[in-house]
């Protein structure tokens, strides 16, 4: 490609979909001819992408629930603990380990665990967050342009021009070049 | 995306939409300069919001004794307040929670506007306890953090401290879970800014790409996060009641107050949403997105409520009635006949009596009486807690110390004043943020849009494209002729 080695980063080759009925379809035809797609990107989440790139089932609701029973049992435990060890007094006649007692701030502490948890591993495991710059290949795909992307680093003329073959034939409104950071 | 969609679901966008305009439609309120409305109404607001920090300074310096508080009635105005607000500022999460769990639609078109006005009205709320305490600057020992005073905790058997933590962590996931839906949005404002508001919006998107394993993660985030969300919000009216309900004071001593206040909340927010939406969609040129299928199913949603707060109502009168305990019988005929009746009467009329106009679906679809209900039932919810805290506390068990309340300047200045944060706070969200939640909206398009359902769909846009924005509203609210025309083909 134009100027681009190997050192400066990736050469990637994209192409935009206006619908997402034609990205469907475009990467079904890719998985068809044994494509190696990059990345998709979608403006929102389009239902029945994820099978089609072989994505697994996110595991997120497993770091909320470790997260959660932490809470749950971190809350408990310190009010027991406050109660029964550190400092017992006694409220209105009741035992010093009430446990009904205990219970609205043990679920609000399992919620508020669970839920900053999981918020947090979500944005540690996207590499998202303030100041965070991932790759951006193009201002429209937030908007309303469906885009598939393909490594063509190591491609020779031929594989690249095959691709462009392909996005013309899947109905790609357009296709591009950028080079990003490796 | 389109998958099989009812014959009887209405469009709930219209305008026969696509996704670039759905971009410029909503982007455009953070884009171009503000109107003149907009700005009269950001200086009034900002008004109360100088009146709000002078009241409090007052009340600093000065102490409580600048209420009317006394030793009878020692919650007036504030809890009153705060209650109110906590209430107005349960809708969002119900919305973006419950309703993402039962699949409704048209929460899209309403959910992110509603999550901010949670958040906003969740901190005028707790502004309340906060200045109650008189001595601000001691805030901190409501939490348990290991200090030199022994240490000495918190009272955890104490509904008032279960208070701290709901609210607390009502907040919390509620900003989070408001903020997790923000960040596709704010990167779809980013694409299309250019300089410093770029450079901004680069900060606030966390540099989200749309990538198809983020997409994921992040629906699977939102769904967990409604779950969560879901008991959480029942939880925290629930122990808002709590401060009451656990008391000993005839007519606070129920086992319904949970339910009964849960509902009252959602009524309450509900009416707060439809308020503020009513005004956005016109002021923001919004009325695609937040159609009439919208204004009616919030207008269900509050026909229901206030139907269980009304049942709630009279069940407390019959249970102190059947209760035969006189000191109980006695509290509620003071709540209904007292020296407060007429607030008792307005509590009636405002959320009991006045709702039941939207059994009509003529009422339902229309805006003017959508709209003077919704401030109709804010002021009817006020003066429920109002009932129930001052008129409670009035006649106490010691006739000698009854006493009659009535607020002081500082105190209604306060309550003005946490309108003008409210406002304030959702005044700048309006042009900072994308109002409709946008991915959500375009998510929706094709099992939604009317050119793809209704009795205008038509595949191949042709005629009809471009209905003016002003016309939708006369199209939608004579929907009731829709039914003649249902045979057209869906092509």
């Amino acid at each position: 490609m134009e100027g681009f080695t190997a050192t400066t980063g990736r050469n990637i080759l994209f192409g935009l979909y206006d619908d997402e009925v034609k990205l469907l379809d475009a990467v079904k035809a890719a998985n068809a001819a044994h494509l190696d797609i990059d990345e998709v990107y979608t403006p929102f989440p389009v239902h029945g992408l994820d099978p089609l790139l072989g994505l697994e089932e996110s595991r997120l609701h497993q770091a909320g629930f470790i997260f959660g029973s932490i809470g749950c049992l971190f809350g408990f435990g310190f009010m027991t603990w406050v109660f029964t060890r550190d400092w017992p007094i006694i409220f209105g006649g009741k035992p010093y380990w009430s446990v009904p007692a205990f219970i609205p701030i043990t679920f609000e502490l399992t919620v508020l665990f669970a839920a900053v948890g999981m918020v947090t591993v979500f944005y540690i495991i996207c590499g998202l967050g303030p100041g965070a710059e991932p790759r951006r290949l193009h201002d429209r795909i937030t908007d309303d342009k469906f885009c598939i992307a393909f490594d063509a680093t190591d491609l020779g003329e031929a594989d690249v021009d095959d691709l462009k073959a392909y996005f013309a034939r899947t109905g790609a409104e357009s296709v591009h070049n950028k080079v990003v950071p490796a | 995306m389109s998958g099989h969609v009812a014959p009887v679901r209405r469009p709930l966008i219209t305008g026969s939409k696509t996704y670039h305009q759905i971009t410029e439609d909503i982007c455009r309120p953070t884009e171009t300069a503000p109107s003149l409305s907009w700005i009269i109404t950001f200086i009034i607001s900002v008004l109360c919001l100088g009146l709000f920090a002078f009241s409090v300074a007052w009340t600093i310096w000065v102490g409580i004794g600048s209420w009317n508080l006394n030793r009878t009635i020692n919650w007036g105005w504030d809890i009153t307040n705060f209650v109110w607000w906590v209430g107005i500022g349960h809708a969002g999460t119900l919305i973006s929670a419950i309703l993402l769990l039962f699949r409704q639609k048209w929460r899209t078109g309403v959910n992110r506007a509603a999550e901010a006005m949670t958040i906003f009205a969740v901190m005028c709320a707790g502004q309340f306890p906060l200045i109650h305490m008189g001595r601000l600057w001691l805030a901190i020992f409501i939490f348990p953090y290991p200090n030199t005073r022994g240490p000495l905790w918190v009272n955890f058997n104490s509904p008032l401290l279960w208070d701290v933590f709901a609210i607390s962590t009502y907040f919390t996931v509620s900003l989070l879970f408001w903020y997790a839906g923000l960040v596709p949005d704010l990167a779809t404002v980013r694409d299309r800014a250019s300089g410093l508001r770029k450079k901004i919006y680069s900060i606030a998107s966390f540099g989200w790409n749309g990538s198809a394993k983020h997409w994921q993660r992040w629906e699977s985030l939102s769904l967990i996060l409604a779950g969560l969300a879901t008991p959480l919000v029942l939880s925290v009216h629930t122990i808002v009641s709590f401060d009451f309900a656990t008391s000993v004071i005839p007519g606070w001593h129920t086992t319904i107050f949970p339910p009964y206040f849960v509902a009252g909340a959602i009524f309450s927010g509900f009416a707060m949403v439809l308020t503020l939406m009513l005004i956005a969609r016109k002021v923001l040129h919004l009325e695609d997105y937040i159609t009439i299928e919208h204004i009616e199913s919030m207008n269900k949603v509050i026909l229901l409520t206030g139907s269980i707060v009304g049942v709630a109502y009279l069940t407390e009168l019959f249970i102190a009635w059947y209760s035969g305990y006189i000191y109980e019988q006695f509290a509620f005929l003071n709540r209904v006949m007292g020296p407060y009746y007429w607030s008792y009467i307005g509590m009636m009329l405002c959320n009991v009596l006045s709702p039941q106009i939207f059994w009509s679906k003529k009422m339902r679809t229309s805006l003017f009486w959508t709209f003077f209900m919704s401030i109709f039932i804010n002021i009817g919810m006020w003066f429920e807690r109002f009932v129930i805290i001052a008129t409670t506390l009035a006649r106490d068990y010691l006739p000698s110390s009854w006493s009659y309340y009535v607020p002081t300047w500082v105190e209604i200045c306060i309550f003005i004043g946490t309108l003008g944060l409210f406002f304030t706070l959702f005044l700048i969200f309006t042009r900072v943020a994308p109002v409709v939640a946008i991915a959500e909206v375009k998510s929706i398009l094709k099992s939604a849009g009317d050119q793809y359902i209704g009795p205008h769909a038509h595949a191949h846009h042709g005629h009809g494209h471009h209905v003016p924005a002003g016309a939708n509203d006369h199209a939608a609210g004579t929907t009731v002729d829709i039914e003649d025309k249902d045979d057209t083909e869906i092509h």
